[in-house]
């Protein structure tokens, strides 16, 4: 029975289908119940959450990231199901706080003060959320106070910060130095992104990491991971 | 006054009117003698006839040929002004053996058996009448025997051949053979023209000329005139 | 089955009503004053006993003066079909046009003698050596029957292409006028399942390649529901004169009741007005003249209203197709055709280039796009066609290929209606409540529909241009692809039945 649902959590994350509302790619599944319904039922099956997470979502990731190498999935397929990933971790976080299994990790997100655009951020959002990491969504427009504060209070391991325009991005060396200041620098991580950003930029203003893309900031992250087991 | 008439028949043939129906480069031209009028004028008042044709008619080709080299005339205006000079060589061809001028020479054209193509052959008809030369023009879709009847009949300086069809460009060397066949070979020059051939094809069939467009017709006789001569 | 097409639902107009009833007017005008000179005398007697006035010319070459009555264009028009189906091997190739439609089937064509072979060497930086680049080279040489059959085997696999005008002139040393109608059709037909159009180049040969179809569509009555081959016969020769031998072929092949496309290709500027009113009212007269012969010869006989119209290049007054008035020239052809609800064929994407590059691409595009968009039903569009029509290069037929994808895409009608508005009204307000607001999700049940228009299949990475080299491996991989070929029986039959077919061409027989 646990195996049954696993197994149509894993072809519902392949599909993309958050809850039992969405079409996914073909409608063979129409109607039937989603990834946010199947992983409740799991776990009022008392299935745990551990494998909840391995059998039934990774494994259904593992299987869209390579179709989307083979350019059978397109973006929004990958988007789709990083998002019905993402929502079975909301659902499954108490129960993995009390198992004290360990997550990923945290990634708090921003884009820089004097910049509105986000799709960069939300769909870099949706991808890690999707692959594990607990994401904080810090906004737009945000000031370096707010983004400080937040670091050394909710400590996440990693930083992202989002900037679309020459004009803004100088914010985040803004935000770098005044992590500096307030001797957090060092416990955090900071990626950087957009499309005025280079590699050579993140480097001038001491930042981690430059991502070019959303597939890019799971990587380094992952990486990052590796690096710690 | 007579000065005066020639450098009217000069403009005109720069302006390139026939007659006075034709409107010319400029406004208000319409109405006013043309070439043709101009050169029966100038007759009847005995202006010299070598004037009218070195001063008058070559004097306009050889400014309205500056003005082409310049890019400042188009062909259809070139072959306005020729055509000019054509209709005023016809008032004064059977007056020219009188003056003891002697005319460039006879060309005759033809587009070959089942070839129906003309353009090109009449626009070489229109410049070699403009230079000068008397020109009899068979016709398109001719027979070889004609052709060879008219070369023993007319004795003309030049032979003209045209074909634009891969299919019949093969029929300009039927001419050249018969030629030979009939002892006439060594009557005139024959230089051909068309869409398919090339200067490779000329040498090929044994034509002593060949010219990719009607300027270069033209230039072929020119030079082999001057080689003659 | 019939091939799909492109639907023109809103189709780009230059004339208004009262402009196109104008040119009618001037055509039938023109029909009676100066009226046509025809060469050839059956024409004449067929216009003459329907009541037109003839008068018989001098000169070496027998010809005559045709006047015809509007009456008479009239009636004449009357018969015209105003659906035409032209049949496949294969069909659900077949290809159904109404006179009234904007509907565009995209055809190649048309027969030219230089085929242009393609390399790609590779050059190395004088003063660094690491640094390489590949330059096509292109080499112009005779063309042959086994590249008109490598040619009818990539537009059999170009997806855009609808139908096949043979594209190659035969020019191999054992070609003969006699026998160069049975290999252009059998080299054809051989290796594509689409529609076939050609012209023919000898009378002689008519009874020999419609038996060849006859074999091929299953038999008379077959042909005749599938009419797997057509013919283009150019009759006039502008200004508006009749010639002899092409006129007897177009009478011929009405008589047997197969798709002609009646076509006048006059050169505005020479042997046409350079004023668009007057190259249109002379072209006009001269398609009608030539449509309502067919229609007095045999009632009911499908023909297209073929127009080739263009305008004279200033410097050498040769055809310059890449000039916007033989644009603009074809597109108001497209318009009287509809005027007459006959079905069109059309031009667009000849270009002036001599090789594929820049030029090619801007003027064949140019007009490629505003043609379509004016809705001919039958377009020759030129596929892999250079130096006006001369030449011939398979690379080139790959990018127009991809190129129609793209405006195929273009002129797709958008869905405005009240369950659409209904569903996009839903999806911005569930989208707009969302905190990362984007409308990703809802891309996906219209990813995969054919919807969205692909990128451009010859991009190229990085700071290059890899177009040519993107196209060349495509075309080699549609070179390398199997194309159906005429079975094993009838190719027996055809070559016992058809004289003159070389017998290399049979592929049942290559090598034993």
């Amino acid at each position: 029975m646990s195996k049954d649902i696993i197994a149509a959590l894993k072809e519902n994350v392949i599909q993309g289908r958050k809850t039992k509302d969405d079409v996914g790619i073909d409608d063979s599944l129409a109607d039937k119940p989603g990834v946010v319904e199947l992983t409740q039922q799991a776990l009022d099956d008392k299935v745990a959450p551990q494998e909840i997470i391995t059998e039934g979502l990774t494994a259904g990731m593992e299987v869209v990231g390579e179709k989307f190498s083979n350019k059978e999935y397109f973006i929004p397929d990958m988007l789709a199901s990083a998002e019905a990933v993402g929502a079975a971790m909301d659902i499954l976080k108490p129960a993995l706080e009390s198992a004290k299994v360990e997550t990923k990790g945290k990634f708090a997100i921003a884009t820089v003060k004097g910049d509105i655009h986000d799709i960069g951020k939300n769909i870099v959002a949706i991808l890690l959320k999707g692959a594990g990491y607990e994401v904080h969504d810090l906004g737009i427009d945000v000031p370096e106070d707010t983004v400080v504060d937040f670091v050394k209070n909710e400590k996440p391991q990693y930083l992202g910060l989002s900037a679309l325009l020459t004009t803004t991005m100088t914010e985040m060396g803004v935000v770098i130095k005044a992590l500096d200041e307030s001797k957090v620098r060092g416990n955090v991580k900071v990626l950087i992104g957009g499309a005025a950003v280079s590699d050579e930029f993140a480097r001038e203003i001491g930042a981690d990491a430059y991502c070019a893309d959303a597939f890019a900031a799971v990587k380094v992250l992952d990486s990052y991971q590796q690096a710690k087991s | 006054m007579p000065e005066n008439m020639i450098d009217q028949i000069r403009e005109n043939v720069i302006q390139g009117r026939v007659s006075s129906d034709d409107e010319g480069m400029e406004e208000g031209m319409a109405g006013q003698p043309g070439v043709t009028e101009l050169v029966e004028q100038a007759l009847e008042s005995g202006v010299p006839i070598r004037d009218i044709v070195s001063k008058g008619l070559s004097g306009g080709m050889d400014i309205v040929g500056k003005k082409f080299e310049a890019g400042e005339y188009f062909i259809p205006d070139m072959l306005a002004s020729a055509e000019a000079v054509g209709a005023a060589m016809d008032i004064l061809q059977p007056r020219l053996a009188k003056s003891g001028i002697k005319t460039k020479g006879t060309v005759i054209v033809a587009t070959v058996k089942d070839d129906l193509h003309d353009i090109g052959k009449n626009i070489v008809t229109i410049l070699l009448r403009g230079a000068g030369y008397v020109v009899k023009d068979l016709g398109n879709n001719i027979d070889t025997q004609v052709i060879v009847d008219a070369v023993r009949d007319e004795k003309p300086e030049f032979l003209g051949l045209s074909a634009l069809l891969t299919s019949t460009m093969a029929r300009m060397e039927d001419v050249i053979r018969s030629l030979e066949e009939n002892g006439l070979r060594e009557q005139g020059k024959i230089i051909i023209g068309g869409a398919p051939v090339s200067d490779e094809f000329a040498r090929s069939i044994g034509a002593d000329g060949y010219g990719a467009d009607g300027f270069q017709a033209v230039a072929v006789v020119e030079a082999l005139t001057a080689e003659e001569t | 089955m019939a091939r799909e097409g492109i639907h023109v639902e809103r189709p780009y107009e230059r004339l208004n009503k009262d402009q196109v009833e104008l040119i009618h007017q001037a055509s039938m005008e023109i029909l009676q004053d100066p009226g046509l000179i025809s060469f050839n005398e059956e024409a004449v007697n067929i216009f003459h006993s329907h009541g037109a006035e003839v008068e018989s010319l001098g000169g070496d070459h027998r010809s005559w003066h045709v006047k015809l009555p509007e009456q008479l264009m009239t009636s004449a028009l009357k018969s015209v079909p105003k659906t035409v189906t032209l049949g496949a091997r294969n069909p659900d190739n077949s290809l159904v046009m109404n006179g009234d439609q904007p509907k565009v089937y995209l055809i190649t064509g048309s027969e030219t003698n230089i085929w242009l072979d393609v390399e790609f060497p590779e050059y190395v930086h004088k003063s660094d050596s690491s640094k390489k680049i590949r330059v096509p080279e292109f080499k112009p040489r005779r063309g042959m029957v086994e590249d008109l059959c490598q040619s009818a085997r990539v537009c059999e696999h170009l997806e855009m292409v609808d139908g096949f005008i043979r594209n190659v002139n035969i020019q191999d040393r054992d070609i003969t006028p006699e026998n160069k109608d049975v290999n252009k059709f059998f080299a054809s037909l051989n290796n594509n399942t689409k529609h076939f159009m050609s012209g023919l180049t000898s009378l002689d040969q008519l009874d020999n390649v419609v038996r060849m179809a006859e074999l091929i569509a299953g038999g008379k009555k077959q042909l005749a529901d599938n009419p797997i081959i057509s013919f283009i016969t150019c009759l006039v020769k502008s200004p508006l004169q009749f010639v002899d031998d092409t006129t007897s072929t177009f009478i011929e092949i009405c008589r047997r009741g197969l798709p002609v496309a009646v076509s006048s290709s006059p050169q505005a500027g020479t042997t046409a007005p350079i004023k668009e009113a007057g190259i249109m009212a002379q072209i006009n007269a001269e398609v009608l003249a030539g449509i309502a012969l067919g229609q007095l010869v045999k009632p009911g006989v499908p023909l297209l209203y073929g127009s080739v119209p263009v305008r004279a290049r200033m410097d050498t007054l040769s055809d310059s197709y890449g000039a916007v008035e033989t644009s603009q020239y074809n597109i108001d052809c497209v318009q009287m055709a509809r005027f007459y609800g006959i079905p069109n064929y059309s031009t667009s994407g000849v270009c002036d280039s001599k090789i594929p590059g820049q030029q090619s691409s801007i003027e064949r595009l140019f007009s490629d796009i505003v043609v379509a968009m004016s809705g001919p039903q039958y377009l020759h569009c030129a596929f892999g066609l250079l130096e006006c029509n001369s030449v011939f290069s398979l690379l080139q037929a790959v990018l127009d290929d991809a190129h129609f994808k793209m405006i195929k895409h273009f002129l797709k009608q958008p869905r405005v209606d009240q369950t659409e508005i209904e569903s996009v009204l839903k999806q911005i307000r569930s989208v707009v409540d969302t905190p990362q607001k984007l409308y990703i999700s809802h891309i996906r049940p219209v990813l995969r529909s054919g919807e969205i228009s692909g990128l451009y299949p010859f991009e190229g990475s990085g700071e290059t241009d890899q177009v040519f080299e993107l196209a060349f491996d495509r075309m080699e991989e549609l070179l390398a692809k199997p194309v159906q070929h005429i079975d094993e029986e009838t190719t027996a039959r055809i070559f016992a039945e058809v004289p003159g077919i070389l017998p290399r061409l049979n592929v049942y027989e290559r090598g034993s």
